[in-house]
C-alpha cells in the first residue's frame, strides 16, 4: 500500500480529477508538442543525449561509432571460448536452419521455415518462450481498417522514428502488417474482436489512426504462448533450451555455417552445422544502460549482437535506446515493470505533485519520457518514493470514469492483479511511474529479406536496427517480430536448399581477439554476457 | 537448477565474465538517484531457508530477489521477473503450518522462516495437433487429453493458481465441451504449471487451456472481414502507388506531411 505521505499527495490528484475529466469528455486535451518543441525537450532531457554515457567503438565494422558504454563493453570483449580448444569436425547437430533465440521472432521464423520443408533447430538460453515478446502488453499495429492504409502507418512510424527509419524495411513492415495479423488470427490467437469479427483497435503513442490490435493486456503473452504451442506441434522443429549460442561458426568461404552452443547446466560445448542461421536473440535491457531499471526479461543481454558483430556484421543506430515513459517506481518490488501505453490510450493522464497535467499523454515515447524527466528534475514537480526514486502520477482511475466502472479489471487484468498483490487498487488509486529502459532501437543491419551482411546469416526482431529508426512506436515491435521473423524464416529456408556449408571455422573469433590485443582493448573481458549477475545484490 | 556462485564449480572464465559485468553496469554518481538498478538493502533482515539452507535476507523483497541476494545466479526458474512468463514456480512451507504453498518467486514477498525451493521443471504432456483440422468440441478435448475425465473436482488447481484463475471451472467447462467458457476462463493463464504439479488426477490444465483458446479463436470467433478485404487490396497493389510516393519523399516533405496528418478522434 502507499505510505501515508503518498496517500496525502494522492488527494491533490483527486482534487483536480473532476475538472480534467470534464475537459477530456469535451475532447479538450493538453496540447501536443510541435515537432520543434519535441526536439528541444529530447535534446535537453533524453538519456541518449547525456554526456559521458557513450564512447567510440574501438574495432570492428562500426569502429568509431558512438555507442553506450555498456554496449562498447560487450563488443570490445574477447570470445568466451578459446577458438583452438574445440574440435569442429565433431558435429552435434546438422540442420538446414538454425534459429538462435526462442522468443516471438525466433518462433515465427522457425514456423515459417518449417512450413517450407526445412529441418529447423531452435536454441535458447532460457526456456522456450522466455523473452520480451512474452512481456509486451499493449498490442500490435497494422493498417487493417478501411480508414487506414499502410502508407499512413509508414508516415506515423517515420515521424515517431524522427525520419531516420530505413524506407525499404519500413515498407516491408507496414505492407506486411495486415498479413501478420491474419497469420496470428489463423493460428487461433484470441484477438480482441467484436461479435461480428471486427478487430478492436485503439490508438498508441504517435498513431494517426486507431490501429493497435490486442489480446487483453497480454497481447505479447498470447502471441508467445500460441507460437510456442504451434512450434511444439511441429515435428520438423527441434527446440533446445538452456543452451545459448556463444559464437557463430563461419565456413572457409566466410559464410555463416552454424554456431557453438553451451549447455548451461553441464557446461558442455556443442557444434551446430547449419546451412543458414537466424539471429533472433532480442535486445539489451539487462545491460542496464546508464544504470536504468528495465522492463526487459532476464535474458535480454544482447548476445546475438555480440556474435554478429564479431562475425563482421555492421550495426546501426546503436546509440539510440528507448526508455518507456511509464515504468513502475512503486512499490519497490515492481520497479521497472512496464505499464502499457494502452493505459494512456484509454484516457489516463500524467500529472505532477500538484495534480496538474504537464504533457500530452500520447506523445512519441522518447518525447513523453523526456517530458517526465524534465518535470521531475528541472521543474522539480516529481513525487519522491520512500526509497528516494522520483516520478509522476499516472492517473488510472480516470479510465473507470471515462470508460465505465470495471474497465480496468476487464481490459487490464494483469496490471490490476500485479498491484493488488501489494494492496493497491489501480482502479481507485493512481500509479507512480518514471521512464525505464525498454527497447534497443538499433541493432544488426538487415535488408528487407532479413539478410545481414554475412552470407547465410539472417536476423529478425529487436536485435536488428533500422526498421524503427531512432525511436520505435508502440505496437511496432510485436509487428516487427512477426513480419521479419517470417521473412527470415522464409528466405533462410529457401536459401538453405542451395547451400553446402564448407569447412567450419572460428577464425573470425581468433582474429577479433588478436585485434583487441593489438589495440589494447577489452581488458581481457569476455562476452556474450548470457545472463546478468545479480548474485549477492538486490536487483 | 540454480548454481551457487560461491561454490567453486565455475571456471576462471566465469570470473572474467563477472568482472566484465561489474564494469558493464557502472553507477555514475549523478545518475544514481534517478535510475540506480540496485538499491542498497536497508532495514530489517529475516531468515529464509532455501533448499534447506538458512540465509539472512532483506525483509521486504520477493523470493526471487532473496535467492539472488543469498548468492545464487539463476539459470532455470527465472524469466520475465514480472509475473507473466510462468518460469518461476516455487513451493514453500511456513512455520507452524502443515500446508504446502505454491507461488511465483518473482511475485511472492518473503516471510520469516519460509522454507522453500523452486520447481525448475515439471514434466507435462503436450498433445500434438493440427489446429486447422480439429473440431471445437468435446471430441477433440477427449482425444487429446483423455485424462481430463479423471478430474475429481477437488479444486486443488484453483487453490494453487497464482493468477487466481478458476482453474477447476475451466477444466470442467472443457470436459463439458464448453470450449468458449474454457477459453475465456483460462485466458490469463501464464502456464506456470503449478496447478499440474498439485493435481491428483495428473491433468495438465494449462495445455487444455491453450487448446481451448486456440479452438475457440480459430473455429468459433468470426473472422475479421475487413482484414481479408485489406489483404486482397494489398495483393491487388492498391497501396503501391501511395507507398512509392511516400518512400520518395525527402525528410522535409515527410516532416510536413507528418505535421499535417489528420488524427482519428480518440
Ligand atoms: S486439481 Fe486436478 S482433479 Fe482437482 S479439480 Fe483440478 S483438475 Fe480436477
Ligand atoms: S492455470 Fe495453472 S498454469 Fe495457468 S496460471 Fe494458473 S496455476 Fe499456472
Ligand atoms: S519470472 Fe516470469 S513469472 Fe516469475
Amino acid at each position: 500500500m502507499y505510505t501515508p505521505e503518498l496517500l496525502e499527495l494522492i488527494k491533490k490528484v483527486e482534487a483536480t480529477r473532476p475538472e480534467r475529466i470534464k475537459k477530456a469528455q469535451k475532447g479538450e486535451h493538453f496540447p501536443r508538442m510541435s515537432y520543434e518543441e519535441g526536439g528541444e525537450v529530447l535534446h535537453r532531457f533524453h538519456p541518449d543525449y547525456k554526456k559521458g554515457s557513450k564512447r567510440k567503438l574501438g574495432l570492428g565494422p562500426n569502429e568509431g561509432d558512438l555507442v553506450p558504454n555498456e554496449v562498447a563493453d560487450i563488443l570490445e570483449a574477447r570470445s568466451i571460448i578459446d577458438p583452438g580448444s574445440i574440435d569442429l569436425d565433431n558435429i552435434d547437430y546438422d540442420v538446414d536452419v538454425l534459429v538462435i533465440g526462442a522468443g516471438g521472432a525466433g518462433d515465427a521464423a522457425a514456423l515459417t521455415a518449417g512450413e517450407m520443408g526445412a529441418k529447423v533447430l531452435v536454441v535458447t538460453k532460457l526456456r522456450h518462450g522466455d523473452s520480451n515478446t512474452m512481456m509486451a502488453e499493449g498490442g500490435i499495429q497494422a493498417a487493417s481498417k478501411p480508414q487506414d492504409s499502410p502508407a499512413r502507418h509508414y508516415l506515423d512510424t517515420m515521424g515517431g522514428g524522427h525520419f531516420t527509419n530505413d524506407p525499404d524495411l519500413l515498407e516491408a513492415l507496414t505492407m506486411d502488417a495486415p498479413g501478420a495479423i491474419a497469420f496470428l488470427e489463423d493460428l487461433g490467437l484470441m484477438l480482441d474482436k467484436d461479435e461480428d469479427g471486427t478487430l478492436r483497435t485503439l490508438h498508441g503513442g504517435g498513431t494517426s489512426r486507431k490501429r493497435m490490435h490486442s489480446a487483453g493486456d497480454m497481447s505479447g503473452a498470447e502471441i508467445m504462448r500460441t507460437l510456442r504451442d504451434e512450434v511444439r506441434n511441429r515435428p520438423e522443429i527441434e527446440v533446445v533450451e538452456f543452451s545459448p549460442a556463444i559464437e557463430l561458426l563461419l565456413d572457409d568461404k566466410g559464410r555463416c555455417a552454424g554456431a557453438i552452443l553451451k549447455n548451461l547446466e553441464t557446461e558442455q560445448l556443442l557444434v551446430v552445422r547449419a546451412k543458414t542461421t537466424i539471429i533472433a536473440t532480442g535486445g539489451f535491457g539487462r545491460l542496464h544502460i546508464q544504470g536504468f531499471p528495465t522492463t526487459n526479461h532476464y535474458g535480454a543481454t544482447a548476445d546475438g549482437l555480440v556474435l554478429a558483430y564479431r562475425a563482421g556484421c555492421g550495426l546501426r543506430y546503436m546509440d539510440a535506446s528507448q526508455f518507456h515513459p511509464t515504468g513502475v517506481i512503486f512499490p519497490e518490488q515492481n520497479v521497472g515493470l512496464l505499464i502499457t501505453e494502452k493505459v494512456r490510450g484509454a484516457g489516463t493522464q500524467l500529472v505532477n505533485i500538484d495534480g496538474e497535467q504537464f504533457v500530452y499523454p500520447l506523445e512519441p515515447r522518447d518525447v513523453e519520457s523526456s517530458a517526465i524527466i524534465r518535470e521531475c528534475f528541472e521543474r522539480k514537480n516529481g513525487i519522491e518514493t520512500p526509497t528516494g526514486r522520483l516520478g509522476v502520477w499516472l492517473d488510472s482511475p480516470m479510465i473507470e470514469i471515462l470508460q465505465g466502472e470495471g474497465t480496468i479489471q476487464r481490459d487490464f487484468p494483469a496490471k490490476h492483479r500485479q498491484f493488488m498483490r501489494h494492496d493497491i487498487d489501480i482502479s481507485k488509486l493512481p500509479m507512480l511511474i518514471f521512464p525505464t529502459l525498454h527497447y534497443q532501437n538499433g541493432g544488426v543491419k538487415i535488408n528487407p529479406d532479413s539478410e545481414t551482411e554475412i552470407p547465410n546469416l539472417y536476423a529478425a526482431g529487436e536485435t536488428t536496427g533500422g526498421i524503427h529508426g531512432r525511436n520505435r512506436l508502440m505496437g511496432n515491435s510485436l509487428l516487427d517480430i512477426i513480419v521479419f521473423g517470417r521473412r527470415a524464416g522464409k528466405n533462410s529456408a529457401a536459401r538453405s536448399r542451395e547451400v553446402k556449408p564448407g569447412k567450419l571455422s572460428l577464425e573470425h573469433a581468433r582474429k577479433y581477439n588478436k585485434e583487441l590485443e593489438k589495440k589494447g582493448l577489452g581488458d581481457g573481458l569476455t562476452s556474450p554476457m548470457i545472463l546478468p549477475d545479480y548474485a549477492g545484490k538486490i536487483a | 537448477m540454480n548454481k551457487e556462485r560461491k561454490v567453486a564449480k565455475k571456471k576462471g572464465k566465469e570470473k572474467e565474465e563477472k568482472v566484465k559485468q561489474e564494469k558493464a553496469s557502472p553507477k555514475p554518481e549523478e545518475s544514481k538517484k534517478e535510475a540506480a538498478p540496485q538499491q542498497e538493502p536497508k532495514g530489517e533482515f529475516i531468515p529464509i531457508y532455501f533448499m534447506g539452507k538458512k540465509y539472512m535476507v532483506p525483509a521486504t523483497v520477493t523470493i526471487m530477489k532473496a535467492i539472488e541476494y543469498a548468492g545464487y545466479r539463476f539459470i532455470r526458474g527465472c524469466g520475465c521477473r514480472g509475473g507473466i512468463c510462468g518460469a518461476c514456480g516455487t513451493v514453500y512451507r511456513l512455520p507452524g503450518s502443515y500446508k504446502i504453498n505454491v507461488g511465483l518467486a518473482c511475485q511472492t514477498v518473503i516471510e520469516p522462516d519460509m522454507y522453500l525451493t523452486q520447481i525448475p521443471f515439471f514434466p507435462a504432456n503436450k498433445a500434438r495437433y493440427d489446429i486447422d483440422e480439429e473440431k471445437a468440441d468435446i471430441s477433440t478435448i477427449l482425444d487429446k487429453y483423455p485424462e481430463i475425465a479423471r478430474c475429481v473436482s477437488c479444486n486443488t488447481c484453483t487453490k494453487a493458481c497464482p493468477q487466481d484463475l478458476e482453474v477447476m471451472d475451466y477444466v470442467q467447462a472443457a470436459l463439458q465441451g464448453n470450449i468458449e467458457r474454457a477459453a475465456k476462463l483460462s485466458f490469463e493463464c501464464i502456464m506456470c504449471g503449478l496447478c499440474a504439479s498439485r493435481c491428483p488426477a495428473e491433468i495438465v490444465q494449462y495445455n487444455i487451456g491453450i487448446l481451448c483458446r486456440r479452438l475457440y479463436s480459430k473455429h468459433m470467433m468470426k473472422k475479421a472481414q475487413h482484414l481479408s478485404d485489406r489483404l486482397k487490396e494489398i495483393d491487388e497493389g492498391k497501396f503501391d502507388g501511395d507507398m512509392e510516393k511516400m518512400k520518395k519523399m525527402g525528410t522535409e516533405e515527410l516532416e510536413k506531411a507528418y505535421a499535417e496528418r489528420d488524427i482519428e478522434p480518440v
